[in-house]
């Protein structure tokens, strides 16, 4: 439903006796701006109840940022802090006033830009191209400030720095429901950037920034600070901010992500130093920590996803009205343009004869002007598009999160034990390109008998609700999981320890609703999907077995084992033979014919030995040190780090990456590795295993296959 | 192997003991070599299946084959049937050494503990213990008395004979309403046949029937000897029949049930068991003779119909085997007793016979079929 349509369906006509003539109705009818149409719609944006709201607006929020940075070829380095205006509120209390900021280190906005950006409905940069990025309709952040305005009258406040050793511009927003326009309350340059105050919120927050990990200027050049207070609710699980932050950490590992989630906690606590210590190990080690009160999701790579290119739509993908609308427009932009360039111009795909082979088939010259073509025509060349035998779309315009990026995700934010990931090439929907990823993590800490947790993503955002609606869950169902050694109902998730994980990059994702919370289940992309899961099955599948066949063979070692001593206290009784010595040589054969056992353990039964499987797209963590994984992250991290210092982590350019995470040639570790540390070397496996590919701003994005 | 080995009589206990005690010694000391030598120790049991058990028509006996079944130690399905194998061996030596004898069961309870360190048994239930036994007697070649081991007594005689079990002389018309129960060792050094004038021997079912005809003083009225094996005839039993009939030269008559399980007991008896088939030459008596009750006997003795007992699935597969035998499928006597069953469709017990009369089974029907000497053999 549109604005439009509102419009359209307001005057309704009754056919009883008349109340009011059309004079009467007429005085009553006037335009309805699109901002008061969504203020009072605000559901369809996702502003449904006081939690939705919260998340919307921080999702919006860091929507925007990853997409600046990533378009100005900046890591990204974000702060999300929310703060509880009204601590002391009844605990029963269905909302309170919360007051949500989020700082990015992107590009900036220019002083004039700054009104329109975040203070117009359906204003900006990304609904008109066909481009991949994370929001579309630019309907985001300025809905989040609106609803802010709404519940609480306090405008939106922004600060952004948009150059190097410039002032920063402070302004206050409050946004004209009526008129669809800003009006700015406050506007002053000031110096400082980020805003000191946050700094000084509570003792995690201190204690972060002491460490130089929490909003230093160093970090923040440029960028972008906007701070919303609204009406919302903060409450953790299912569809919460903090599911959000972790899933959108686990499909941007590029990115830093600071969590500051409001909490009671006074401001004269003493910080815990040895948890403070242990979260800069364990950001080391690029493990999500929870420390004080805050929570760090590390940069788990060091390139940016490749720059994204927009392409023009495909002839197979549109509309008939489209087509009409494009060919007006076109007019009006060359006057007096001709179809045959139209249709080069304005379309990709179209080379020069197939153009003037289309205008013979609906029967025009190539000369024929673009604005001459009739609706009848137009018709005529919709059809002949369809008919057409033309090449897919260009699918260089998509960048993948890349298998590497995929494993390094999961592994900071899924404690398991296995692994695993593919990438599809590009396929084409309705004329538009787009491509599949799928990544599986199994065992270690994940719930055994329970259904599968399915995490969704549209260029790289989270989609945390109506999974059941989305293609993406039926595409979980449909597949046979049973084959990969796991259990599923008919017709369901598969159960066990597992997360699912899907990525859908496109120029544009099908959503089922303006609040992107489905993908729309088209065959080509639910086929896509199902065959991505299908990679990453057959290869847990491999695992399993293998565990299995470990299992079984550790298994027949106890069976022999326990055996021989018996034996060889029988042999001694009758023969007189030492029970000792065939003890010892029957426990060396018994060892011997059941090795596979130790391909994990050795004598201690404990340590990782050079062996987890070198599959591409695979990572395999022992069990004992994936379930010790937890709060156990020790000190002493290992050189081998592929983290760079923290001092150093901003780079415009994203080439040092793949050698910053070389590994050291991964040891034999024959005493107790420290858990980080083995952690650490696998993940410096995973990204040898892409090293060959990742070098850096590739046209494809990293690929394994 | 045992085949065809019997011991001599004359050999004393403490030879024959010797070479037992030798033999677990070599058998164990092979296993023990090939351990320290790195090699993956096995014993090798010859195999009590029906595919490694032969009909030797000649003889009429079923004989063991020459398959042998290994046994590793390092496999799933068979490590702990060689461990028990190694802990029976180990005390059967013991036994030996000791100068004494033990039942099944003792050997069992000997040899059971909880394996070091675990929670589990070596042995769970006696089940799994006797087969062992029974492989070390094929694997060693040693007959089960030489392993000084012996089954529960089953099984009673009385008649007119005086044997000597142990020394002791034993008159059997003068046993009460119990009779001698069979011990399971009857070899001729522990009993011997003193004095004899039965003229056959009676075997029947099971101890109630026994009881009717001891009641009755059928072995007194027809001079013979009358036995029971308590269902399928344990091997002291069948040795003991085996005796009778070849050293004092008397017939052996058996009164069974009209079903297939009776003509199995009736096999046995005669041909020998498919896992007992290794001790054939010392228990089968191709002799035998089997009287009753006949398929035809609900006709011919004008039975009512409350005798019978419905054939299950079951029963008509059994006697389908049965009657595939070698021994059966080349007797047209035999195979037309199963048809009649077959097409009778019933099954009947001894019993049954009750209702004619209390004693009409050991005052006329088995007298009657005696003189007519109506029996299939």
């Amino acid at each position: 439903m549109t604005a439009k349509d509102a419009v359209m369906a307001e005057p309704r006509k009754k056919k009883s006796a008349p109340r009011a003539d059309a004079e009467s109705m007429a005085a009553r009818q006037r335009d309805i701006s699109v901002s008061e149409f969504f203020a009072k719609n605000r559901h369809l944006l996702g502003f449904d109840n006081p939690r939705k709201a919260m998340l919307t607006t921080v999702k919006e929020a860091v929507d925007n940022s990853l997409d600046a940075c990533e378009e100005a070829g900046i890591l990204p380095e974000i702060a999300v802090i929310v703060e509880d205006l009204e601590p002391s509120r009844p605990a029963t209390a269905k909302s309170s006033r919360y007051r949500v900021t989020i700082v990015d280190n992107g590009p900036g906005i220019v002083r004039k830009q700054v009104e329109n950006i975040f203070g117009r409905l359906l204003y900006g940069s990304k609904f008109h191209r066909l481009k991949m990025s994370r929001g579309q309709q630019g309907i985001g952040i300025s809905a989040a400030g609106m609803y802010g305005l709404i519940t609480t009258g306090r405008p939106m406040t922004i600060f952004t720095k948009p150059k190097v050793g410039q002032p920063t511009h402070h302004i206050e927003l409050a946004m004209n429901t009526k008129t669809n326009r800003a009006e700015v309350t406050f506007d002053k340059e000031v110096k400082e950037f980020p805003p000191v105050r946050l700094r000084d919120l509570s003792s995690g927050t201190k204690a972060l920034a002491e460490q130089g990990g929490f909003l230093t200027a160093a970090e923040f050049p440029t960028g972008t600070s906007v701070t919303i207070e609204l009406d919302g609710k903060y409450q953790k699980g299912r569809g919460s901010v903090d599911e959000f932050l972790e899933l959108t950490a686990i499909a941007n590992p590029h990115a830093r992500i600071v969590f500051v989630p409001p909490s009671r906690v006074t401001e004269d606590e003493e910080p815990d130093v040895l948890a403070a210590a242990e979260a800069t190990a364990a950001a080391k080690a690029a493990v999500t920590t929870e420390t004080n009160g805050v929570i760090v999701f590390p940069r788990g790579v060091q390139e940016l996803p490749p720059e994204m290119r927009e392409i023009q739509p495909h002839p197979k993908g549109i509309e008939l009205g489209i087509l009409l609308q494009m060919l007006k427009d076109y007019e009006l932009a060359e006057k007096g343009g001709t179809l045959y360039n139209f249709l080069q111009e304005r379309f990709c795909r179209v080379s020069a004869s197939t153009a003037s082979s289309m205008c013979d088939a609906i029967g025009v010259s190539s000369r024929a002007k673009a604005g001459d073509i009739e609706p009848p025509q137009a018709e005529k060349l919709y059809k002949v598009f369809q008919e057409s035998k033309l090449a897919p779309p260009p699918t260089d315009c998509l960048a993948p999160i890349g298998v590497r990026q995929l494993l390094a995700g999961m592994l900071k934010g899924v404690r398991a034990e296995f692994y695993s990931a593919s990438s599809r090439s590009a396929e084409v929907y309705r004329g538009r390109p787009f491509q599949i990823e799928a990544a599986v993590a199994f065992g270690g800490e994940l719930a055994a008998d329970e259904p599968a947790r399915v995490i969704r993503f549209a260029n790289r955002v989270p989609l945390l609700f109506q999974q059941s609606a989305c293609s993406s869950f039926k595409a979980v169902t449909e597949t046979a999981w049973k084959n990969y050694n796991l259990q599923q109902p008919r017709g369901g998730l598969p159960v066990g320890p597992l997360v699912i994980m899907i990525h859908m990059a496109s120029v544009w994702v099908p959503f089922t609703s303006e609040s992107k919370e489905a993908i729309a289940d088209y065959d080509e992309i639910r086929k896509e999907m199902k065959l991505a899961l299908m990679e990453c099955g057959r290869k847990l599948g491999t695992y399993l077995r293998k565990r299995q066949k470990m299992r079984r063979e550790g298994e027949r070692r106890d069976v022999f084992e326990r055996y021989i001593g018996e034996i060889a206290k029988a042999i001694n009784d009758i023969t007189g033979e030492d029970a000792r010595k065939v003890y010892d040589a029957l426990l060396k054969q018994a060892r011997s014919r059941t090795a596979v056992a130790d391909q994990v353990l050795d004598e201690d039964g404990k340590v990782l030995k050079d062996e987890p499987m070198d599959e591409d797209g695979v990572i395999v963590v022992p069990e004992s040190m994936a379930a010790g994984a937890g709060g156990a992250a020790a000190p002493e991290a290992p050189a081998a780090e592929a983290e760079s210092p923290p001092g150093k982590r901003r780079s415009r350019r994203a080439t040092e990456g793949s050698a910053a995470a070389r590994p050291s040639k991964p040891s034999k570790p024959s005493k107790p590795a420290k858990v980080d540390a083995a952690r650490a070397e696998l993940r410096a496996r995973a990204a040898k295993a892409s090293g060959k590919s990742s070098g850096g701003k590739g046209t494809d994005g990293p690929r394994l296959f | 192997m045992a085949k065809g080995k019997r011991p001599a009589v004359t050999r004393s206990l403490k030879e024959r003991d010797a070479v037992t005690t030798r033999k677990i010694v070599d058998l164990v000391a092979l296993v023990a070599r090939n351990s320290l030598a790195g090699k993956e120790p096995r014993l090798e049991i010859p195999t009590r299946t029906k595919g490694n058990t032969i009909w030797n028509k000649k003889r009429g006996i079923l004989e063991m084959g020459d398959g042998v079944a290994e046994r590793p130690l390092f496999d799933l399905k068979t490590a702990k049937q060689f461990m028990q194998t190694m802990l029976h061996s180990s005390t059967i030596k013991d036994l030996i050494a000791a100068q004494k004898t033990s039942s099944l069961r003792g050997v069992f309870y000997k040899a059971k503990h909880t394996v070091a360190g675990t929670k589990e048994n070596t042995f769970d239930t006696q089940d799994e213990s006797d087969p062992i036994l029974e492989d070390l007697e094929v694997a060693l070649g040693a007959l089960r008395e030489e392993l000084h081991i012996f089954a529960e007594n089953r099984g009673s005689m009385v008649g007119n004979i005086t044997i000597v079990d142990k020394g002791d002389e034993i008159d059997c018309r003068r046993m009460g309403s119990g009779g001698y129960a069979l011990p399971s060792i009857v070899e001729p050094d522990v009993i011997q046949f003193k004095k004899c004038e039965a003229k056959f021997v009676l075997h029947v079912e099971k101890g109630t029937v026994w009881n009717r005809f001891n009641e009755d003083r059928f072995w007194e009225k027809n001079n013979c000897i009358l036995t029971h094996g308590a269902g399928q005839p344990p091997r002291g039993c069948r040795r003991l029949l085996q005796r009778l009939n070849q050293e004092l030269g008397l017939p052996i008559i058996c009164v069974l049930d009209n079903d297939p399980w009776g003509h199995y007991i009736y096999s046995v008896i005669k041909q020998g068991s498919i896992s007992l088939a290794f001790e054939s030459s010392r228990l089968a008596i191709p002799e035998a003779k089997f009287l009753g009750i006949r398929a035809k006997d609900f006709k011919e003795c004008g039975l009512d119909d409350a005798v019978k007992i419905d054939l299950t699935e079951n029963d008509v597969k059994r006697a389908k085997e049965i009657a595939a035998y070698p021994w059966f499928a080349q007797h047209r006597g035999w195979q037309r007793e199963i048809d009649a069953l077959l097409s009778n469709g019933f099954k009947m017990e001894v019993e049954s016979l009750i209702t004619k009369d209390i004693s009409y089974v050991s005052e006329t029907y088995v007298p009657e079929r005696l003189k007519r000497k109506d029996w299939l053999e």
